[in-house]
């Protein structure tokens, strides 16, 4: 079943690309040449196992790899050379792995640290009725004392008021129980229809199945293979494979 | 005139006075690397000389331009934590990702060049620096008398520490300083521009020891090794303050020089080494200080 309106957006121009994506942590060569493209609107996400240069290549995008080479234009504009600052400056929006909730802030000032980049970032009530929860921490003293899905949520929600509108989630499902996935998931979805865009790090393909456009996977720091949504039906078996799910 | 503990309290009192005078300084210059290590990681062996530096600007602005105290209180600090944020965009951004050790010898490095070159321009001997007028004279409280200029040491301290916690722990500027303390690498990928943050936090704590440095002239003389003196003490409170603890290093700053004024009245032999008796105990009893988080 393909969408409609991600044809319309195979006809525009990416968002993001990136293009033989090179990086290295200290000696260890990681990406060994990665090329994808988010289009305006798209969920996207990358699938793979475990070291395959999933966190890698978001990190290398977000400028948070010492050592990175290729290209990564976002709106037309390359970024492979600038600091991590100025790429947020560009209308990016990061959200890493292990959340990065700050324990010396309380949660209103973790929800309000990120700057806002550009207008059009969603306001406070807003990002409250996608996180009823975060509303009832907001007395709550240290930011850390929230519980794994609650500091998900802030992490989501604190870049939402920035006006970035391509968001970098990395594995936000992980740990958490069945049921803050689905809310992540329907947060992820609401997102789309708002018009962000979104590039999604996952392990858990049934979850991405939930919400992605389309799919690349990884594997030893490369895109080994790509389809859409609609696709994945078809390609069951060999992400099994890949995955070794 | 009245005893406690068969005391005098005039004696009490005066030595109460001078241990606030003593402890205005300790948490003011405790404060500064308290500022500088959490945000740069680094231990600014330096502290004591730039205070120094404060105390001589103060002087040369009198002696060069006829600039007298309340001017040079501003300008001074300015002046000071100039030249550390060059100190910092030329040497230190260099150490972040080494070891405390390096950042440690840079500064003590440091230190000893600008005191040798203030010791070879102006002596060792202390050059006098006067009260403002403003200041002079004092209060006759009934149980002891209080020199205004004091009173106005203590006071001042008292406003720039209370409102440096202020900025730091209450503030959208602080809360930037706190959350780059702990994870700078993604406070960068929020937009933020981190290393013009830690060239700024650096010049704060310089401007704030060469603050001390001025406010210092007319109590202690203006000398070479006046920050040298101090500044060991210091290190002490903050050991026992805590690494980083901004509230740590104020209260224990005050507390400190409190506990030094009064163990001079009770037992003098031991107002030396009074705090660092209590810094030996501290470390033992907790290493990451009164008030430190541990790591």
């Amino acid at each position: 079943m393909l969408d409609p309106q991600s044809v319309t957006h195979a006809a525009r121009a990416p968002l993001l690309s990136v293009n033989n994506l090179q990086a290295w942590y200290g000696e260890s060569h990681i990406l060994h040449g990665v090329d994808f493209d988010v289009m305006p609107g798209e969920v996207v996400t990358l699938l793979g196992r475990n070291g395959a240069g999933k966190s890698t290549t978001m990190k290398s995008v977000m400028g948070l790899v010492a050592r990175r080479t290729g290209s990564v234009m976002m709106e037309g504009q390359e970024l492979i050379s600038l600091p991590a600052r100025k790429i947020a400056r560009a209308g990016i929006a990061f959200c890493p792995e292990e959340r990065g909730i700050f324990a010396s802030l309380d949660v209103e000032e973790n929800l309000m640290l990120p700057p806002q980049i550009r207008p059009g970032g969603l306001s406070r009530e807003a990002i409250f009725e996608l996180f009823p929860n975060l509303k009832e921490r907001l007395g709550s003293s240290q930011g850390t004392k929230l519980s794994g899905g609650e500091q998900q949520m802030l992490a989501i929600g604190r870049i939402l008021r920035t006006g970035s509108r391509l968001l970098l989630l990395d594995e936000p499902t992980e740990g958490l129980a069945p049921v803050i996935i689905q809310q992540i998931g329907k947060t992820i979805r609401a997102l789309k229809e708002q018009k962000f865009t979104i590039l999604l790090v996952e392990q858990n393909f049934r979850f991405a199945s939930t919400v992605a456009d389309r799919y690349y996977v990884m594997e030893h720091g490369k895109i080994i293979d790509k389809f859409a949504n609609s696709e994945l039906d078809a390609n069951v078996g060999k992400l099994h494979d890949y995955l070794g799910v | 005139m009245f005893e406690i503990f068969g005391i005098p309290s005039q004696a009490l009192f005066g030595q109460l006075l001078i241990g606030l005078i003593n402890g205005s300084f300790y948490a003011l210059l405790s404060l500064g690397l308290a500022v500088i290590f959490g945000m740069l990681n680094i231990i600014n062996f330096s502290h004591g000389a730039q205070y120094m530096m404060g105390g001589f600007a103060a002087f040369i602005l009198l002696q060069q331009t006829g600039l007298g105290y309340w001017p040079a209180l501003i300008i001074v600090p300015i002046l000071v934590g100039i030249t550390g944020m060059i100190i910092e965009r030329t040497m230190l951004q260099w150490l972040y990702k080494l070891d405390h050790l390096y950042g440690l010898l840079l500064t003590f490095g440091l230190a000893l060049i600008i005191e040798g070159v203030a010791r070879n321009f102006y002596g060792s001997a202390g050059l006098p620096y006067r009260v403002p007028d403003s200041l002079t004279g004092g209060q006759n409280l009934g149980f002891m008398f209080l020199p205004n200029y004091r009173a106005w040491v203590i006071v001042a301290s008292l406003t720039v520490c209370i409102s440096t916690w202020f900025v730091i722990e209450r503030t959208r500027l602080g809360a930037y300083l706190r959350a780059a303390t702990e994870n700078p690498a993604l406070v960068g990928a929020f937009g933020i521009n981190v290393p013009r943050m830690i060239t700024l936090t650096y010049g704060f704590g310089v401007a704030l020891a060469a603050f001390a440095g001025v406010m210092a002239a007319p109590i202690y003389n203006v000398s070479p090794q006046m920050g040298a003196e101090l500044i060991i003490v210091v290190f002490a409170v903050v050991v026992i303050g805590g690494m980083g603890s901004i509230l740590g290093a104020i209260l224990t700053g005050f507390g400190l020089g409190v506990i030094e004024g009064l163990t001079k009245v009770f037992f003098p032999e031991a107002s030396n080494t009074v705090i660092f008796v209590i810094m030996v105990i501290v470390l033992l009893v907790r290493p990451a200080g009164l008030f430190g988080r541990r790591a």
